[in-house]
């Protein structure tokens, strides 16, 4: 059996126990909390890692497209970003949690040296993600800086309005 | 895991990079100030202008906050005095049985993930001290009967913590004892201001609101100006030149709303919408109402700062009201406004008994609840208008959008106005869709910039704490297609489209007398093409025409 294979079958035991590892990355009152609460209102954040592990595993068994990898990371490092009780290597790191998660469900079938051949392959496939990852990250923490900075200058901008201290430019060429 | 035999485990590939959060209890968990989750300190000037003590340059990443030397004195000082005054304090000190059913509520817990934040533990932070200093338990016992001793560092966590809280007073909804959490921040961020620990987007607008009556500090010309350019605006879109009025001594109503709906988009076409229903108010009915340029500001960044300063700025919009001799006061859609006139002006400045009972002349509707303060709801009274057919309304101007509301914390859970805002969009919109129940009403989540956190620095803050408000936001506009989010608050409208740009894109924040004035037919105007924003009116002509020959203002029906 292939570890495609293998990762296919196992893959509710992988998932499950990436999103634990990765909900075990907060503090312990909020992860209790991120657990066990199963309404996706009042536990947003729980409710988009799991809503979106899964797809991002069957994008690794699969051929990775960009496009759909980028949507389903988005989400969660969209949260990620604007927690500041995570670093930005912690907020990232999270998808090497997945290395461990296979590791550990597969335990036994990696003693098999093909097997163990193909997880350093898929493994590269993880390092390929977590570099996606980072593209979306910066973008999220960009968009907060853009939204910063825009505030403060339609602030400033509006002030001077006000003040009367700017003229729009007439449509009307001024007769010589 | 030795049975890769030499293969290096993924832990070693990321060895520096710590996955585990401490394992330490909140008490034994260092606090660490981090960027983007507070605003800056108040400026000494603004600080002066309030006679508020220790006016000084300090910053929070420094490790000296250059304290009074008997800082510590004076809070303890300050807390014994406040155990005394306020009987709500004392009672919420020892009530608490740490159940944990607040623990979970917190929308900036929800969002940063910092167990601090949960209003429990926000609270400890408090009562640690309370029990440390003014229990027999925690004299004798101490951090077994969870006290502990008032250091720099507790001090600090103070300042950290209750500047993320919106004071929105979701938690006390599900707590069993009804213990009000933002009373605990109110008193926590009054004994941080004895100290001179204060914020700049507190303390700038307070002090502002104290000198030139507005937060903004514009002065009455500037004011007047930009009703002005309103006014044009208006008669632009509408053909109807509107004639606001100022300071009119015997008017029937003074109206006061937050100065943020006069300066900042989108707020700035609620006003419009003001502006042209008093105008049909009094083409029609003849009603007389007047602004005021001096009390030029409804919004109360005093209940932030401390129980005197919210009670010498509230002080201001009832001095007007009895210098122009009005009859009562309406007040437009603002948040913390409403939680100060609501829950604290008849015992701090009132009884108004200068002013009459509201009554709506024109529909003869006694506004009881206002009673006392004298002071009535805008939503409250177009939704009397409205019941009462004193409205012509076209509802299709509105058929563009796809509507969704956002209980504002103050007015929702500080006076239970739930149904009237959603009675007035019916009225005006044809399509509208409310979120999840457990995110709307009573339990609606905050903005994430209530409570003067709505400064630009803080802005992880505050997309963090606004991140449950936008997850219902995102699930009505994915399964509803809704594209504006409609509040009745001017923070919330200052503060809603960067946090829509963030997390749910498309949807735009409309105030609900924009609405009403999109909708409202005022008599004289032309043929509308495009409402106050200059978007295009849906166009009659595309419509289905069955649906158009239902319509009310089907010609001939």
């Amino acid at each position: 059996m292939s570890l495609n294979n293998l990762l296919e079958r196992n893959k509710d035991d992988i998932v499950k126990q990436w999103l634990v590892s990765v909900i075990d990355t907060y503090p312990a009152d909020t992860s209790k909390f991120i657990k066990n609460q199963k309404d996706p209102f009042a536990n947003p954040v729980g409710n988009t890692l799991s809503v979106n592990l899964g797809p991002l595993f069957d994008e690794l068994l699969n051929e990775m497209d960009y496009k759909a990898i980028t949507s389903y990371l988005d989400p969660i490092l969209r949260v990620r970003a604007v927690q500041p009780i995570l670093s930005s290597s912690q907020s990232i790191g999270f998808i090497f949690l997945l290395k461990k998660a296979i590791r550990r469900s597969l335990k036994k079938e990696l003693s098999d040296k093909n097997i163990l051949k193909e997880l350093l392959h898929f493994e590269s496939k993880i390092d390929e993600l977590t570099l996606i990852a980072f593209d979306v990250y910066l973008k999220c923490r960009e968009q907060i800086y853009e939204i910063k900075s825009n505030e403060v200058r339609n602030r400033t901008f509006r002030a001077f309005e006000r003040a009367g201290l700017l003229t729009e430019i007439s449509a009307e060429e001024p007769s010589l | 895991m030795t049975e890769f035999k030499g293969l290096p485990t993924s832990d070693e590939y990321f060895s520096k990079i710590d996955f585990k959060p401490p394992k330490t209890g909140w008490m034994d968990t260092p606090t660490v100030i981090r960027d983007g989750m507070y605003c800056f300190p108040a400026k000494p000037k603004s600080v002066k202008t309030l006679d508020l003590p220790f006016p000084r340059e300090w910053v929070p990443s420094d490790d000296d906050w250059k304290l009074p030397e008997n800082w510590k004195e004076i809070i303890l000082e300050g807390m014994k005095d406040r155990l005394e005054r306020f009987r709500t304090f004392k009672v919420f000190m020892d009530i608490c049985v740490r159940c944990g059913a607040c623990a979970d509520k917190c929308h900036f817990f929800i969002g940063t993930g910092d167990p601090k934040n949960m209003p429990v533990v926000r609270a400890e932070l408090l009562r640690s001290v309370y029990r440390n200093d003014f229990t027999k338990a925690g004299k004798i016992l101490g951090k077994i009967a969870g006290a502990r001793e008032l250091t720099v560092d507790v001090l600090k966590e103070w300042w950290y913590y209750f500047f993320q809280c919106s004071e929105c007073r979701r938690c006390s909804v599900f707590c069993p004892y009804g213990i009000d959490m933002a009373e605990i921040t109110i008193m926590g961020r009054e004994l941080l201001n004895l100290v001179g620990l204060n914020i700049e987007w507190i303390g700038a607008p307070v002090a502002f609101c104290y000198k030139t009556g507005n937060h903004m500090g514009i002065q009455p010309h500037a004011f007047k100006d930009m009703m002005d350019f309103f006014t044009d605006e208006i008669e632009e879109v509408t053909g109807v030149r509107v004639e606001p009025q100022f300071n009119k001594k015997g008017a029937d109503i003074l109206f006061i709303t937050p100065s943020g709906d006069i300066f900042g988009d989108p707020g700035t076409y609620t006003t419009m919408g003001y502006m042209l229903l008093h105008h049909y108010l009094k083409v029609k009915y003849g009603l007389d109402i007047t602004w005021s340029t001096y009390a030029s500001e409804g919004g109360n960044f005093g209940l932030f700062t401390s129980n005197e300063v919210m009670k010498r700025l509230n002080a201001k919009m009832y001095a007007e009201a009895k210098r122009l001799g009005v009859k009562w006061i309406l007040g437009g859609e603002c948040g913390h406004m409403w939680r100060v006139v609501n829950q604290y002006m008849a015992t701090m400045n009132g009884p108004a008994d200068f002013l009459e009972e509201p009554v709506n002349p024109i529909t003869g509707t006694k506004f009881e609840n206002a009673k006392d303060t004298k002071m009535v709801h805008i939503v409250e009274f177009t939704a009397d208008l409205i019941k009462h057919g004193k409205l012509d309304l076209d509802p299709s101007r509105n058929d563009n959008l796809k509507v969704t509301f956002h209980d504002s914390c103050n007015p929702a859970r500080g006076m239970g106005m739930f149904d009237e805002p959603r009675y007035i969009i019916k009225k005006v919109c044809k399509h509208f869709y409310d979120m999840p129940r457990n995110c709307i009403r009573e339990q609606t989540f905050c903005c994430g910039s209530g409570s003067g956190l709505n400064a630009s620095e803080d802005m992880e803050l505050r997309l963090a704490g606004g991140l449950p408000r936008a997850n219902a936001v995102k699930y009505v506009q994915e399964k509803h297609g809704v594209n504006m989010l409609s509040c009745i608050c001017a923070i919330d409208r200052a503060v809603f489209p960067p946090l829509m740009e963030y997390w749910v894109p498309e949807v735009d924040v409309t105030g609900i007398h924009e609405l009403v004035c999109n909708a409202l037919i005022i008599p004289g105007e032309k043929e509308k093409t495009v409402n106050l924003r200059g978007e295009d009116i849906p166009n009659k002509d595309e419509m289905d025409p069955d649906e158009y020959f239902t319509r009310p203002d089907f010609p001939g029906r």
